[in-house]
């Protein structure tokens, strides 16, 4: 069989997925959810409800502050109780709204359903828009823009991204499972968005179960196809999915559209089928609780806006908590903080102490790791020596940040991190 | 849950690999070549390992602790195999303050002056066996005159005129007689083997290929360099009329392929800059030995590719994703 991959670069990980063999369940329903105002990319949302309001599960709550901006909607029944700040996961202030559980209200608010074999491609890229739906897997680009293709761009095809490339998490895996049907759905209402024939839908072999079923499922359209993508990270990268499955590199600094492809998430997939077919705005997602301080690992069916103090019980040596996978997620500093559209996972480590960093040996590892073909190590070393120009012409900017060499450098050096920094510096030399 | 959280940039997890598991496989993959020299060369070859290994051990801490004012870094294992790699290029009837000076001058001038690991352009071992060569030439091509095999003697009374009490080396023999020895006479077992006189650790040439394995197996290092640093100077030898066997098996060839010109902060980081390397590693030294002085000339070829790498880094850089479709585009 064919196994597709991208040809440069790339590390092995170990995997980890533990939990790929647990159900998603429900996670318990909590009584306050705090609704952050900016979950995606894009301008924070604004309120459309004033605190002492009612509001039904599933009603619109902010509207987008932007183009590129998303809608948020209450996942459960009851009342507004303030707008307020908080913090972040990363201790950031930040606007949120909050809202208390009526336990007794059974009041929904949706959407009246479509068929997406003859709805338009406005109809559906406007719902997606209503819906609030934003990239699932991690980034929360607002969805409807990316089936909004620039001027002069035609997309070919819809890549739905289903690698799931991170070590532990298995969120995607299960969602594959257990749902390939109203995934396909979607995939064939994110088609009919764009106005594509074409539909490859890309898992690595290390999920067979996933690719069984959503063969099943890609079956009843015409034009769906899934390609089995070789266990390799960052394979689940835009980019390096679009060279895996068409053979073709996005030009630096370009959008994906460029050579033809749109790719979401399938747990994007799932949320636009959920939105089309049965008029189900974006209130809730499927998150992995795993790691080795994790006491209630598992794949989780989570309200947007769910405390992480209500959803996870940790041991008592975890010291690292992580929003995310460990190779691009981000660490924690307080768990008072509410669950978000982007929030893919929670992975619970136990370090102890971190391992020296040691001199760079030039051994080269870091640039054989390199998925984009960057010189990691040359691009660290600009950035301690605050040479931007110099960074900007090696290629900082085309770092798809996916940690690769930070992970393979023998001397622990924290590669990415003196890159990350030398792109915001970059990114300011430019405005 | 502690009460603290640690807080860092991602990635959050790392490859098992370090510095430390990298060069301690290095020392392993030096040990095959080890025995074949206490096998030849006897006692005296331990002795010469120990003072070379205990020296640079020596200088690297006394400059870390008094110099640089920083915590030791023996552990990393880069000075035992200097200090190895140094007794490999000597003769095992060396004066003992000459193997001093040699392991001072390698990790004092030739790592240490630099900052130290990672920071040298030259590969120290070497650095401190050219200084010795150069300062000490006759002391450096005396070879002990107990250690002549059957294969010596061979070779050696099928040269007209080279007396094999003065226990020369092949390829000094090789030189002397104007390429003129009879082949039929070599056997390519016991050359193959080491039974030979010569360097500590260049004698052995299937022990250091057993290293070579190694390096291989544990990824230490990629077959780039030694496969072009071999096949240049087999082809160049060979389309010069020598017999390519001998020059790969008979000299410091095989040792500076496998375990020198592969340092890694002396060569460059790509593949195909390393092949380059590799390449123009092996033709200076053939070109070395057929025209040049000396017999042999791996170190020279070694150092002199050690100070382009900074150039070959600058222009084999890797293919940068999502580049080559933009030049089209452009052309287009």
């Amino acid at each position: 069989m064919k196994t597709f991959t991208f040809r440069k670069g790339g590390i092995h990980p170990p995997q980890c997925k533990n939990t790929a063999e647990m159900p998603i369940t429900p996670a318990p329903q909590a009584p306050l959810l705090t609704l952050l105002l900016s979950q995606s990319i894009g301008a924070p949302s604004k309120p459309v409800v004033k605190p002492g309001d009612k509001v039904a599960a599933g009603q619109p709550i902010a509207e987008p502050g932007g183009f590129v901006g998303a809608w948020v909607h209450s996942p459960c029944a009851g009342t507004v109780k303030k707008i307020e700040t908080v913090r972040t996961p990363q201790g950031y202030p930040a606007e949120a709204l909050t809202i208390e559980r009526d336990p007794q209200s059974t009041e929904v608010f949706s959407y009246p359903p479509m068929n997406p074999a003859d709805a338009s491609s406005e109809d559906l890229v406007a719902r997606v828009r209503e819906a609030g739906i934003v990239g699932l897997g991690g980034a929360t680009f607002p969805t409807s823009v990316k089936l909004t293709p620039p001027k002069g761009m035609t997309p070919r095809c819809v890549i739905l991204n289903g690698a799931e490339c991170e070590p532990y998490l298995t969120c995607d895996d299960r969602l594959m499972r257990e749902h390939a049907p109203e995934i396909a759905e979607g995939a064939f209402c994110l088609m009919r968005a764009v106005g594509v024939r074409h539909c490859y839908i890309g898992i690595e072999d290390n999920k067979p179960e996933a690719i069984a079923a959503m063969r099943e499922a890609a079956s009843q359209y015409s034009g769906m196809e899934v390609c089995v993508l070789r266990a390799k990270y960052p394979q689940g990268g835009e980019k390096q999915l679009i060279a895996a499955i068409l053979g073709r590199e996005v030009p630096s600094g370009a959008l994906p559209v460029s050579v033809g492809a749109v790719v979401d998430n399938v747990a994007t997939a799932f949320a636009v089928q959920q939105a089309v077919v049965l008029g189900k705005p974006l209130t809730g997602r499927v998150l992995t609780i795993t790691g080795e301080g994790a006491l209630n690992p598992g794949n989780y069916y989570v309200e947007l806006g769910t405390p992480l103090t209500s959803l996870l019980q940790t041991d008592e040596r975890v010291d690292k908590i992580i929003g995310g996978g460990p190779m691009m997620g981000r660490a924690m500093s307080n768990l008072d903080t509410p669950t978000t559209k982007g929030l893919s996972g929670v992975l619970t480590m136990c370090l102890g102490s971190m391992p020296d960093i040691q001199p760079c040996i030039r051994c080269g590892a870091c640039y054989s790791a390199c998925p984009m073909g960057l010189e990691p190590m040359l691009l660290a070393r600009q950035s301690e020596n605050s040479d931007w120009e110099y960074a900007a012409r090696s290629g900082v900017m085309d770092c798809i940040e996916c940690g690769s060499c930070a992970y393979t450098c023998p001397s622990n050096r924290r590669l990415l991190d003196w890159i990350r920094y030398s792109k915001t510096q970059v990114r300011k030399l430019k405005s | 849950m502690s009460q603290e959280l640690i807080i860092s940039g991602s990635p959050h997890i790392h490859t098992r690999d370090s510095v430390d598991r990298r060069m301690w496989n290095v020392v392993i993959a030096l040990l095959p070549a080890l025995a074949v020299a206490l096998w030849v060369f006897g006692l005296s070859a331990l002795w010469i390992t120990l003072l070379a290994v205990g020296a640079c051990m020596a200088t690297e801490w006394i400059i870390e602790r008094y110099c640089f004012r920083r915590p030791c870094t023996l552990t990393n294992g880069s000075a035992i195999i200097t200090g190895l790699l140094l007794a490999f290029n000597l003769p095992n009837i060396l004066p003992w303050w000459m193997v001093i000076i040699g392991a001072v001058v390698a990790i004092g001038i030739g790592k240490m002056s630099f900052g130290g690991l990672g920071c040298n352009i030259w590969n120290p071992a070497l650095v401190g066996r050219v200084f010795l060569l150069l300062s000490f030439p006759a002391a450096m091509t005396t070879w002990d005159p107990a250690v002549s095999s059957g294969l010596m003697q061979a070779v050696h009374t099928g040269a007209s005129g080279v007396d094999a009490e003065t226990g020369a080396t092949l390829l000094a023999t090789l030189k002397n007689s104007g390429h003129a020895i009879d082949m039929s006479r070599v056997d390519w077992l016991t050359l193959g083997i080491g039974d030979m006189n010569g360097s500590l650790g260049e004698v052995g040439s299937l022990a250091i290929l057993i290293g070579l394995v190694w390096m291989l197996i544990t990824r230490v290092i990629t077959w780039h360099i030694p496969v072009a640093v071999l096949g240049s100077a087999a082809l160049l030898s060979w389309a010069t009329g020598a017999n390519p066997g001998l020059e790969l098996l008979a000299g410091g060839l095989m040792l500076g392929a496998v375990f020198m010109a592969t340092d890694y902060v002396t060569s460059p980081m790509t593949h195909w800059g390393q092949i380059i390397y590799g390449v123009l590693i092996g033709v200076l030294t053939i070109i070395i030995r057929r025209w040049g002085a000396y017999p042999e000339g791996v170190s020279f070829a070694i150092l002199l590719g050690n100070s382009v790498t900074p150039l070959i880094n600058k222009y084999c850089r890797p293919r940068r994703f999502g580049m080559r479709k933009i030049r089209k585009e452009v052309a287009a």
